[in-house]
C-alpha cells in the first residue's frame, strides 16, 4: 500500500495496485457533475410533464395531460381533413367523370402508385405486368375489365375468405382423370391453334382436341373458347397466359387444375384507397393499349 | 487438454461426460419424431467424441505436486481458441446474410439458408459464440491475476467452456432445422436454455469462490463489471426463458408471458444483454488489458465509481426505449426514454476514462496496433452510447425505428466497440498465456486493425445513410395529403447501401480471418524459455520492448 504521484497526470494513487496495475485517485470532472446535473434535471422535468409512473391500476398523467391515442387520433382526423378536398369529390364523381377530369386522374396516378406499391405489386409486379400464375393486369380481364368489376374484384378477391368473394377453379383433369393423358395433348394442341399456328402438331390431332375442348372446356370457356365473364374463365384465344405460356405450364394446369388467389381489400383499405386503386388499374390498361 | 488433471479428476470428468451422453440418449428416444431427437443425437455424438478425447489422455502421467501454484490458464487458452472460431463462422455467416440482403438469389433456395434463420445463426455465433466465449476466457484470466489467487476448482471451468459451447451448437444448428422461440437474442429452445442456466450457475459459483480467494483486499474494477455481467446474465436469461414445453418430448415451448408484457420482458432482456452482456463484460475486459497494455494507471478510481454505478443502475430501465410507440403504455414509454438519456453521462464517463488512461502512452497506441483496437474500441463505445442515448428519445425514434439506422446502430457497438475490444485483449493475452515472447506477426496484427477499422467504417456509414433515407421515405408524404413513396421504392433506394454494407462486412471478416492464422501460427511457435523461475503467481509477460513491466 503505497500511494505515489504519477509524473505524467500529477495525480496521487489510490495506493491499491493489482497485476501491475493502478488507479489514479483523480477527483470526478466538474463536467461529468455538471451533466448529471442536466440530464437528472430534464429526467425530472418530463416526469413531471408526461405520463411517468405507475399507480396501482392508473399513472400520473402529467402537467400537459399528453396523451399518444389522443395525439394519434388526432393527426389521422387532421390528415383526412387535409385530404377531403379532393377525396370527396373522388367518391362523389363516376368513374368516367373522374377520367375525364385531368386534375384528378393526376392524383390518382401520383397517390395510386404508392398504394399499387405497397399493396399489389408483390403479386402483380411493379407495373402490373404480372409473373407467372399472377395476372397481367394490362392484359388480363377474367371477370371483365370496366371499373365497377375491377373495383368489386378488389373488394372482394378471388377464392378469397370474403363472404361475396368471387369463386373461380379450373379442374385437375389430367391428376382427377377426367381426361386421359393422350386427350390432354389433343386438347392442348386444340387450344394452342386458337391463338397461333399449331406448329408441329398435326392437323389430326387438333380435330381430336376440338371434340375433347367442346365435350370438357366449353361449358366454362364457351363453345368459341372466348371465356365466361360470370365464372371467370379465361378467353384462350388472345396469345396471353397468365402462367407463362410454355406448352410445358399449359400441360401443367391441365393436368393439376388452377385455383388462382386474391386477397380481399375490404377490411383493409378505405373504400377511397380502392377507388384510386380501381382507376389507377383501369388508367394501366388504357396506357398499355 | 486433461494433462493437468489428476486420474480421480479424470475419472470423474468421464462420468459426467457419460452423464451427458445418456441425456442425449433420452432426448433421442422421447423426441425421435421431432427436432428434439437431432438434438439429442448431437449432445450423444458430442459427449461419445469428449470421452475418446478423455480416454486418449487418460493414462498420461499424471500432474505434479505444485500444479496449483500457478494460476489455471487452460480454460481460457481453449476459449480464446473457441472465441476465433466462432469469430470466423459468425461473421462469415453475417457476410453472406448481408449479400443475401443485397441479392436475394444468394439463399440458393433451400430452408436452412433463408434469411430467417441464417440471420440467427449469425447474431448468435458472433454475440454468444464470439463473445461469450472471449469474456468467459478473459474474465477467467483477468479475475485470477487481479484477485492473485488460482481458480479454487479444477473441472468445473472446463466445464463452463465446453458446456457453454455446446449450448452455443445446440442453438445455432437448431436455427437451421427450425427450432426457435422467435425471441429476439433469446432464439433457443426451453432444453438448451435449461442447460445454460446449469453451466451459468456454475460459472457464478466459480466466479465468487475464486473472489473469496482473493489474496487483494480490494477488488479491482474489471471484477466489478465481469461479476454484474455474471450475475444479471443469468437473472435475464432466466426470466426472458420463463415457458412451458408443448410435451417433454417436443423442442417447442410456449413462453408463459403474453401481449405486452411478452414484448416488455423481451425487450428488458433483449436491452440489457446489451448492457450486460455487450457492454458490462467488455468494460471489464479494457478495464484491465488497456491500462496493462498501455503500462499506465488507471485514470480516475472515482469515475470508475460513477460509471459502474451509473451504467448497472439505469440501464435496467431503459429496455422499453425498444417500444416507443407501441402497444406499451405512454408513461413505461417515458422511464424508458429519460433513463436511457440520463445514461449517457456514466457511458461517456467509462469512455473518458478509458482514453485519459492513455495520456502518457499515445506514442504506444501509434505503434502497438493491439493497443490502438482497444483505444479504437473506446471511441467507439463512446460513439455508440451517445447515438444509442439519442436514438431512445421518442421523437429521433420515430425516424430511426424499424429501419436500418438500428443496424448501424448495433453494428457499431458490436464491430466498432465490441469486438475491437476483444481483439485487442485477445492479442494481448495470448502470448501471455501461450507464453511466447510477442504474437507471431505484429505487422498482421496491424493489417487485421486496418481491415476492421475499414470495415466498420463502411458498414456504418452505409447503414446510417441507408437508414434515415428509409426513415425519411417512409414518412413523406405528398401535398396531397398521401404516401409520396412506396416501400418498394425505399428498397430500390437501399440497394447501393446494402451493397457497401455487405462489402464492410466481408472486409471486416478477412481481418478476423487474418488474426485466426496469426493466433494459429503463434500458438504453434516453439515455446520460449522464461526469463527465471516461474514465480508461485506468474506475472504476464509483456513483450520485452513494446512495453516496460510496471512497477511491482
Amino acid at each position: 500500500m503505497q500511494i505515489e504521484r504519477d509524473p505524467v497526470s500529477g495525480y496521487l494513487t489510490t495506493g491499491h495496485e493489482w497485476n501491475g496495475i493502478k488507479e489514479l485517485n483523480t477527483p470526478v470532472p466538474r463536467i461529468v457533475w455538471f451533466f448529471i446535473a442536466v440530464t437528472h434535471i430534464w429526467a425530472l422535468g418530463y416526469w413531471l410533464l408526461m405520463p411517468a409512473f405507475p399507480l396501482g391500476s392508473t399513472y400520473t398523467k402529467g402537467l400537459l395531460n399528453a396523451d399518444d391515442r389522443a395525439a394519434v387520433t388526432e393527426s389521422v382526423r387532421q390528415a383526412q381533413a387535409a385530404r377531403s378536398g379532393w377525396t370527396d369529390e373522388l367518391m362523389s364523381k363516376s368513374y368516367a367523370e373522374i377520367q375525364r377530369d385531368q386534375a384528378l386522374m393526376a392524383e390518382v396516378r401520383r397517390s395510386g402508385r404508392a398504394l399499387f406499391g405497397d399493396n399489389c405489386v408483390a403479386c402483380h409486379g411493379e407495373n402490373g405486368q404480372g409473373a407467372p400464375g399472377f395476372p397481367d393486369l394490362r392484359r388480363s380481364s377474367l371477370w371483365g375489365a370496366t371499373p365497377e368489376v375491377i373495383a368489386e374484384t378488389i373488394r372482394v378477391g378471388i377464392n378469397s375468405g370474403h363472404k361475396d368473394s368471387r369463386v373461380s377453379q379450373m379442374p385437375a383433369f389430367g391428376r382427377d382423370q377426367m381426361l386421359q393423358g393422350s386427350q390432354i395433348q389433343e386438347v392442348l394442341a386444340y387450344v394452342l391453334s386458337l391463338s397461333g399456328p399449331a406448329g408441329p402438331r398435326p392437323a389430326e390431332m387438333v380435330e381430336a382436341g376440338k371434340a375433347v375442348f367442346a365435350a370438357n372446356c366449353a361449358s366454362c370457356h364457351g363453345d368459341d373458347a372466348k371465356g365466361k365473364l360470370d365464372v371467370g374463365a379465361p378467353n384462350l384465344t388472345t396469345g396471353y397466359w397468365r402462367t407463362g405460356g410454355s406448352g410445358a405450364s399449359l400441360h401443367g394446369v391441365l393436368w393439376d387444375g388452377l385455383r388462382g388467389q386474391m386477397p380481399s381489400w375490404e377490411g383493409r383499405l378505405s373504400p377511397v384507397d380502392r377507388k384510386i386503386l380501381t382507376l389507377y388499374v383501369v388508367d394501366l390498361r388504357e396506357r398499355h393499349q | 487438454m486433461i494433462g493437468h488433471l489428476t486420474r480421480s479428476e479424470r475419472q470423474l470428468t468421464l462420468y459426467m461426460l457419460l452423464a451427458v451422453v445418456i441425456t442425449g440418449l433420452a432426448m433421442l428416444v422421447a423426441g425421435k419424431d421431432d427436432s428434439l431427437g437431432v438434438h439429442g443425437a448431437l449432445v450423444m455424438v458430442v459427449g461419445i467424441a469428449a470421452i475418446f478425447g478423455v480416454i486418449a489422455e487418460f493414462f498420461e502421467p499424471e500432474p505434479t505436486e505444485n500444479r496449483l501454484d500457478s494460476y489455471y490458464d487452460e480454460p481460457s487458452r481453449i476459449g480464446i481458441v473457441f472465441a476465433m472460431a466462432w469469430a470466423a463462422f459468425g461473421l462469415f455467416v453475417g457476410a453472406w446474410v448481408a449479400w443475401q440482403l443485397a441479392y436475394p438469389s444468394l439463399n440458393f433456395e433451400a430452408g436452412w439458408t433463408s434469411f430467417g434463420r441464417l440471420r440467427p445463426v449469425h447474431t448468435t455465433s458472433v454475440i454468444f459464440g464470439f463473445g461469450g466465449n472471449a469474456l468467459i476466457a478473459t474474465s477467467f484470466y483477468v479475475m485470477q491475476r487481479t484477485s492473485r489467487a488460482r481458480i479454487p476448482d479444477q473441472i468445473s471451468p472446463l466445464f463452463i467452456v465446453f458446456g457453454y459451447n455446446l449450448f452455443c451448437l445446440l442453438a445455432v444448428s437448431g436455427y437451421m432445422i427450425g427450432v426457435t422461440q422467435s425471441k429476439e437474442y433469446a432464439e433457443p429452445e426451453w432444453y438448451a436454455d435449461i442447460w445454460l442456466v446449469i453451466v451459468w450457475v456454475t460459472y457464478f459459483v466459480v466466479y465468487m469462490r475464486t473472489l473469496l480467494h482473493r489474496k487483494e483486499p480490494h477488488i479491482y474494477v474489471a471484477n466489478w463489471y465481469y461479476l454484474a455481467f455474471v450475475l444479471i446474465v443469468a437473472v435475464l436469461h432466466i426470466v426472458n426463458n420463463l415457458a412451458v414445453p408443448v410435451s417433454f418430448s417436443s423442442a417447442k415451448s410456449y413462453t408463459i408471458f403474453a401481449g405486452v408484457q411478452d414484448a416488455m420482458t423481451q425487450w428488458w432482456y433483449g436491452h440489457n444483454a446489451v448492457a450486460f452482456f455487450l457492454t458490462a463484460g467488455f468494460l471489464g475486459m479494457m478495464y484491465y488489458f488497456l491500462p496493462k497494455r498501455a503500462g499506465r494507471p488507471l485514470y480516475s478510481y472515482r469515475m470508475s465509481i460513477i460509471s459502474f454505478w451509473g451504467i448497472t443502475f439505469f440501464y435496467l430501465w431503459a429496455g422499453s426505449h425498444h417500444l416507443h410507440y407501441t402497444a406499451l403504455p405512454q408513461w413505461v414509454q417515458t422511464l424508458g426514454m429519460t433513463f436511457s438519456v440520463m445514461l449517457l453521462v456514466p457511458s461517456w464517463t467509462a469512455a473518458a476514462n478509458a482514453l485519459l488512461t492513455l495520456n502518457g502512452a499515445w506514442h504506444r497506441v501509434r505503434d502497438d496496433a493491439t493497443l490502438r483496437f482497444m483505444m479504437v474500441a473506446a471511441v467507439f463505445y463512446g460513439l455508440t452510447t451517445f447515438e444509442g442515448s439519442f436514438l431512445a428519445i421518442r421523437a429521433v425514434n420515430s425516424l430511426s425505428h424499424y429501419t436500418d439506422w438500428t443496424v448501424g446502430h448495433v453494428h457499431a457497438g458490436a464491430l466498432g466497440w465490441v469486438a475491437m475490444i476483444t481483439f485487442g485483449s485477445i492479442y494481448a493475452a495470448v502470448p501471455w498465456l501461450w507464453k511466447r515472447e510477442n504474437m507471431y506477426s505484429p505487422r498482421l496484427v496491424e493489417v487485421h486493425f486496418w481491415l476492421a477499422l475499414a470495415g466498420t467504417i463502411v458498414y456504418v456509414l452505409a447503414m446510417w445513410n441507408s437508414g434515415i433515407i428509409q426513415g425519411l421515405m417512409w414518412r413523406t408524404y405528398a401535398s396531397d395529403g398521401t404516401l409520396a413513396y412506396s416501400f418498394l421504392d425505399s428498397l430500390v433506394v437501399m440497394h447501393p447501401y446494402y451493397i457497401a454494407r455487405a462489402v464492410g462486412g466481408t472486409l471486416f471478416l478477412i481481418g478476423a480471418l487474418v488474426g485466426c492464422y496469426n493466433i494459429w501460427m503463434t500458438v504453434r511457435a516453439p515455446r520460449q524459455p522464461m526469463a527465471g523461475p516461474e514465480a508461485d503467481y506468474p506475472e504476464p509477460r509483456v513483450p520485452v520492448g513494446s512495453v516496460p513491466q510496471a512497477a511491482e
